[in-house]
């Protein structure tokens, strides 16, 4: 692909390996992690972990001003025999236990949630349908909580779907038991005027493998904090994303491995295609390879297609070593335009300008819609694009 | 049968400095089952020619016409053109990410001929195409001329040629840049494009050599953006002994 040397105007690709830097990610936060909202200082936009985010159309997320409302979002839990579904109260154990918030919002939706919601896969159970978790905004303001946890040796997939329209803040834990398989598939199909902000924290315990893809089409503004960090070794976490950013969305993905444990894997890639006036695209991948974290293997990938003028990308990949005695490390960011001389060049073979794009956009995301492994979910993707693309001309 | 029709055929392009004319109108006429070779010294507009008539939207026509057995090509976009039978082999074809040769065939086949071809056949077709051209099977899993070398994007271009059977196929410098195996090979494939009597064929090229291979029933010489002379395929051996040089000698060459 076209890599950095066609970049669109105005967009970034920028990448840092620090090696005892003194910018960390740590540093670079506005205040250490928290569930109490009053440890975060309201933003400004000027912060590092803000500066990307439009904070005037987060319809007061980050500042307070926005009061849940009784139609925030409704949530409907489809799960087979075997899985628990509960909806518990504040002081639940088992809730905050896959990570802490590290951000404003994500501490504002921790203080305000009423009720959440826990799913349950007992030990050693597996599933083979998919436990389907439906989030349908109904036009107000939601906070909310949702925990999956696997017991030992459990394994399941989870699909969880938003649609219809909100401003929504929320947390999701990822319990993940010793050799426990996880899969997520997150969907962000949102109505055009949805907001909507989460912290997503998986924890993966010993030889466990936690495989998660997200998939943002929808909302004016999303801005997911998808989190790994391991509770013992052998452990394994796969972070897909794909997202496209139309005219005027801001769709921002901030992915945060936490290598603290020896001998464990990850692998980020992300795929973004935009297009239209004012689309945004942010991607932030954050990978930390702690001291005590010997013999990681971590690569992380971000490819963004770039199918119109107007639209930006800005990809940040950052890898910070304390170790040397890793396994492997490494990260790419490449941002590519589908420029008028590709598309002269297919349309001379007399496809279509619209089929055109198609063929490009369907090669770019194939790999990873091949990779769900859900045929329904899957088809819904390849579909969407079709409908995004077809909107486009 | 097919005619390509070229009317006092004016073209400019925005630079720097303004607006630039490079064709200066150009006559010509190609008829199916004919090869014209195009031959002139770099800058004359050659190529300008053949990208006009696919309809690149670097160029802007400022007069003249283009009709396709009566039909204006001017009007059609270029998408259209290519549906009309206009086909243009590219000198530099650019690298298309994400898509593969075989789907991109298909496609484009598909467009061409307004049905998708039967996979049974047309798996056959290409198979068999590829292989006069002595392309590797394992092409068409790679993407559309990411990573090719110059000859591998040539025979991609004449394969697409014998795919897609335009009613005129204008080859621009296909030539360039090929040893002499791979000028042989691709000169086959265009001869057996040639020899169903069926295309009208544009040959733009700096070099002679390519005219050892096709045998061209007309030689233009072009210069300063029209051509300057025409003649049968004895001009070839005048411009291979004598060179440019007397085209362009004080000449409205750029």
């Amino acid at each position: 692909m076209a890599e950095a040397q066609n970049i669109p105007v105005g967009s970034t690709t920028a990448g840092s390996i620090a090696v005892a830097a003194e910018s960390t990610v740590a540093t670079r936060m506005s205040a250490p992690p928290s569930f109490d909202v009053a440890d975060f200082p309201v933003p400004h936009g000027r912060e590092e972990e803000w500066r990307f985010t439009p904070l005037e159309r987060l319809r007061g997320l980050h500042d307070g001003t926005a009061v849940a409302t009784g139609d925030g979002v409704k949530i409907v839990v489809e799960a087979p025999e075997g899985v628990v579904v509960e909806t518990v109260g504040r002081d639940d154990a088992r809730l905050g236990k896959a990570g802490t918030p590290v951000d404003r919002i994500a501490a504002q939706a921790y203080s305000s949630f009423a009720k959440a919601s826990v799913v349950t896969v007992p030990k050693e159970t597996v599933l083979t349908e998919p436990i389907r978790i439906a989030v349908h905004g109904e036009g107000g303001v939601a906070y909310g909580h949702q925990v999956v946890e696997l017991g030992a040796f459990a394994e399941a997939v989870v699909v969880i779907d938003h649609t219809g329209d909100a401003v929504l803040a929320a947390n999701v834990d990822y319990l993940l038991g010793d050799g426990a398989k996880l899969t997520v598939v997150s969907v962000q199909d949102w109505d055009d005027k949805a907001v909507h902000v989460a912290q997503h924290n998986a924890l993966i315990g010993r030889d466990a493998t936690f495989k998660s893809f997200v998939v943002t089409f929808g909302g004016d503004l999303v801005r997911l904090h998808p989190r790994v960090a391991y509770a013992g070794t052998g452990g394994e976490a796969e972070l897909f994303g794909l997202y496209f950013t139309d005219q005027g969305q801001h769709q921002e993905h901030r992915l945060l491995v936490d290598h603290n444990t020896p001998h464990c894997k990850s692998n980020a890639v992300y795929k973004g295609a935009l297009q239209g006036e004012d689309a945004h695209a942010v991607w932030i991948g954050d990978v930390l390879i702690q001291a005590a974290a010997e013999g990681t293997d971590t690569y992380e990938m971000n490819r963004n297609l770039v199918l119109t003028d107007g639209a930006r990308v800005d990809s940040v990949p950052n890898l910070e070593i304390e170790t040397g005695e890793i396994a492997g490390a490494g990260h790419a960011s490449a941002t590519g335009r589908f420029d008028d001389e590709q598309l002269f060049y297919l349309m001379s073979r007399g496809i279509p300008p619209t089929e055109a794009r198609r063929l490009v956009v369907r090669g770019f995301f194939a790999e990873l819609v091949q990779q769900i492994g859900l045929p329904d979910v899957e088809e819904r993707l390849l579909a969407k694009i079709e409908t995004e693309l077809e909107a486009s001309v | 049968m097919a005619t390509l029709e070229i009317r006092d055929l004016h073209v400019s392009v925005d630079t720097e400095n303004g607006t630039k004319e490079i064709l200066k109108g150009v006559d010509l006429t190609v008829k199916q089952g004919e090869t014209h070779a195009i031959m002139g010294p770099n800058g004359s507009g050659k190529s300008t020619l053949a990208y006009s008539l696919a309809g690149h939207p670097k160029y802007t026509i400022t007069s003249g016409t283009v009709t396709l057995d009566g039909e204006d090509v001017l009007e059609m976009s270029v998408d259209e053109r290519a549906r009309a039978g206009v086909f243009l082999a590219m000198q530099y074809p650019v690298e298309v990410p994400g898509v593969s040769v075989s789907n991109f065939l298909r496609t484009s086949a598909t467009a061409i001929r307004g049905e998708a071809p039967k996979l049974r056949t047309w798996v056959k077709e290409v198979k068999s195409a590829m292989e006069q051209l002595q392309m590797d099977p394992a092409f068409a899993e790679r993407n559309v001329n990411e990573g090719f070398s110059g000859g591998e994007k040539k025979r991609h271009e004449i394969l697409q040629l014998e795919l897609l059977k335009p009613k005129i196929a204008i080859l621009d410098e296909t030539d360039s840049g090929l040893d002499v195996d791979a000028l042989r090979q691709v000169s086959e494939g265009i001869n057996r494009v040639r020899e169903n009597g069926e295309v009208g064929t544009l040959l733009v090229t700096h070099y002679t050599r390519i005219l050892r291979y096709i045998k061209p029933d007309y030689v233009h010489v072009f210069a300063g953006g029209r051509i300057v002379e025409s003649g049968g395929a004895e001009l070839a051996d005048k411009l291979e002994a004598e060179g440019y040089e007397s085209y362009t000698k004080g000449g409205a060459s750029e």
